[in-house]
């Protein structure tokens, strides 16, 4: 029987063959990522569990990215960033990434990859359910609870159940109105908020290969809106190029057989696809923009580990470009990185940043921002009778401060067209 | 752990996310500091929108007033319960609010490890939906080893499916106690 990539990454990193889905196994862990909101309560079960005893596994293969509350006068939150400092200090770790200093880079997803640390045929555990985001790199990546990572801080190890495997069949050419952020809120329009649980979302075909890894990495961060344990796309020359620009080398690359077994087969033809929104209150409320277009808004968002890299930006930039926002804009670069880059990078001779003051836009500075709401005063924030359209990956109720708010969830391109009328607009209209 | 859970329900609907279990603006506090600790208590599903709150009717607040207990100790869910984020505080939040049990049709991946690996709850699946049987207030018992869901108000009886590989790990209170248990740390 054949196997697929994320069966031959569990028998790499069990020690054990021929696994069938379902089987819990332990695995090694390559990574533990951890965060602000996630990482103080982590430590702390650590150290009680443990006790005296308490020793970091491997300090090269823990990586902490303060991301979530960060631009904040609140004081816990603030206590948060501290406690990950002292820890950082008191144990000498190398890949911590202190807020206030150049080393900060932002939001851990989008700073993992830019780092370095999305290693293909590698298991990546992190104490956010966005850590899928890495599985673009032909790697095992999943979200867990402080007390999961607290065990791996200390011991190295996870227990996971072999997941069966869901395959995702992009073909033809993507057209110019579409990204990544369409091809996913399709998928989960079709399967629901629940249709992957426990299971991998593998991606496949011509239009995944022709994406550069920013936007693959839309499609495997948001897996886990339809419940997924991980979502996974093979290596290919474009990972290859990105690995080698940023130095990583030396690592191994599993293919799924062709005799795998998946337990279910989704196909698109790209070209008959449609500009796609999530309507509130759920990722998975999907409908198309021509069927919202007019909705009025009071809120426009670009921004967070699913739509705040600079291919997001390139996008929106295209449509923003000689045009004024009609409504409250903010844009939140993921990364320092991406920050750094609208900077540098140009369209129509001027630079990405530039077009977006030209619009009118907000620029925060990087971090998670309101995709999670966050703390009251956080930018970006809805508030209540607000009507956003967004980047990001939840429209969950209050998902991004109010209770009271509506969320619709799009592509850079859709938010950029309906930024500049104010209402919900096709990208269409402006391509 | 106790074989017997003898409490009141409290019933929410499908797709119950993390974020109206613990809204995101409260994960600041300290879980190690017990009167912050507390205040996960006092905003456990504070995210649920209130005509939602407490099925069928709604409008039945989980926590009262300033209180960090709730007089429910059983949650009945639907569908796909605890999706969303990874945040261990969701099912932290309703351990602080004296919740011992949860039954739902499914559960988020995340969810279901949280709270079986911090020994905060048990999830117990449900072979069908029963979020529609019960009602918030209905007293229960639910028999652990039998699995066995008993609803003494409406003079019911349910099967719930086992809790199966993780019973262990839930009979140990988390997966620190399992592993010294099994010599593994």
């Amino acid at each position: 029987m054949g196997k697929t990539i994320t069966e031959k990454i569990f028998e790499k990193a069990s020690h054990k063959k021929n696994l069938t889905p379902g089987e819990s196994v332990w695995l090694d862990v390559d990574v533990l990522m951890t965060h602000d909101v996630c990482g103080p309560p982590t430590i702390s079960i650590w150290k009680n569990e443990f006790g005296e005893k308490a020793k970091i596994w491997d300090k090269d293969k823990l990586v902490i990215f303060p991301d979530h509350y960060i631009f904040t006068k609140n004081v816990h939150a603030n206590r948060n960033v501290d406690i990950l400092r002292q820890f950082a200090t008191e144990h000498n770790l190398p890949n911590y990434y202190d807020v206030g200093t150049e080393r900060y880079k932002g939001v851990c997803h989008i700073a993992l990859a830019e780092e370095g640390f999305n290693v293909p045929g590698t298991v990546l555990i992190g104490t956010d359910s966005h850590t899928c985001t890495s599985g673009a790199f032909g790697m095992f990546a999943t979200g867990v609870g402080n007390t999961d990572a607290a065990f791996i801080l200390g011991t190295g190890k996870i227990w996971e159940k072999v997941p069966e495997s869901m395959k995702f069949i992009f073909d033809g050419q993507l057209p110019n109105y579409l990204t990544a952020k369409d091809l996913i809120l399709q998928i989960l329009g079709d399967i629901t908020t629940d249709g992957a649980t426990y299971r991998a979302m593998e991606f496949e075909g011509e239009a995944i290969h022709q994406m550069n890894m920013y936007e693959r990495m839309t499609l495997t961060n948001m897996a886990i809106e339809a419940g997924g344990m991980n979502g996974i796309i093979a290596v290919d020359d474009v990972t290859r190029s990105f690995l080698k620009e940023i130095g990583v080398e030396n690592y191994d690359e599993f293919h799924s057989d062709e005799n795998a077994k998946y337990v279910s087969y989704f196909k698109y033809d790209v070209s008959k696809l449609e500009p796609t929104v999530a309507k509130p209150h759920s990722p998975d409320n999907k409908d198309i923009v021509r069927n919202v277009e007019g909705t009025k808004l009071t809120k426009c968002y670009i921004g967070s580990c699913t739509g705040g890299k600079i291919t997001d930006f390139q996008f929106a930039a295209k449509l923003l470009y000689g045009n004024q926002v009609n409504v409250p804009t903010f844009v939140v670069p993921a990364s320092t990185q991406v920050a750094k880059k609208l900077e540098e990078e140009t369209y129509n001779g001027i630079s990405l940043k530039e077009i977006f003051v030209n619009a009118g836009c907000i620029i925060a500075e990087s971090s998670c921002a309101a995709c999670l709401g966050g703390p009251s005063d956080t930018i970006g924030r809805s508030s209540d009778g607000d009507v956003v359209i967004s980047t990001t990956n939840r429209n969950f109720p209050g998902r991004m401060g109010s209770k009271k708010s509506q969320v619709y969830l799009a592509s850079p391109l859709t938010v950029a067209a309906s930024a500049i009328t104010g209402v919900i607009t096709d990208p269409r209209n402006f391509l | 752990m106790e074989n017997i859970i003898l409490g009141k329900a409290y019933v929410l609907g499908d797709n119950i996310d993390t974020d109206q279990i613990i809204p995101a603006e409260h994960l600041v506090y300290s879980t190690s500091i017990p009167d912050e600790l507390k205040m996960y208590g006092h905003f456990a599903l504070s995210g649920v929108p209130i005509e939602k709150a407490g099925l069928p009717k709604g409008f039945i607040p989980f926590i009262n007033g300033n209180e960090t207990k709730s007089e429910y100790s059983i949650i009945i869910g639907g569908s796909n319960f605890g999706c969303g984020s990874s945040r261990e505080h969701a099912p932290l939040a309703l351990n602080v609010a004296g919740v011992k049990v949860i039954v739902a049709e499914s559960y988020a991946r995340i969810f279901y490890r949280n709270s079986v690996d911090g020994g905060f709850l048990i999830p117990f699946e449900s072979h069908k939906k029963l979020n529609d049987k019960i009602e918030t207030g209905d007293i229960l018992e639910i028999d652990i080893h039998s699995n066995k869901l008993k609803n003494i108000s409406k003079n019911f009886e349910y099967e719930l499916k086992p809790l199966g590989s993780v019973f262990e790990i839930v009979e140990s209170g988390g997966i620190f106690n399992y592993a010294r248990k099994n010599q593994m740390i």
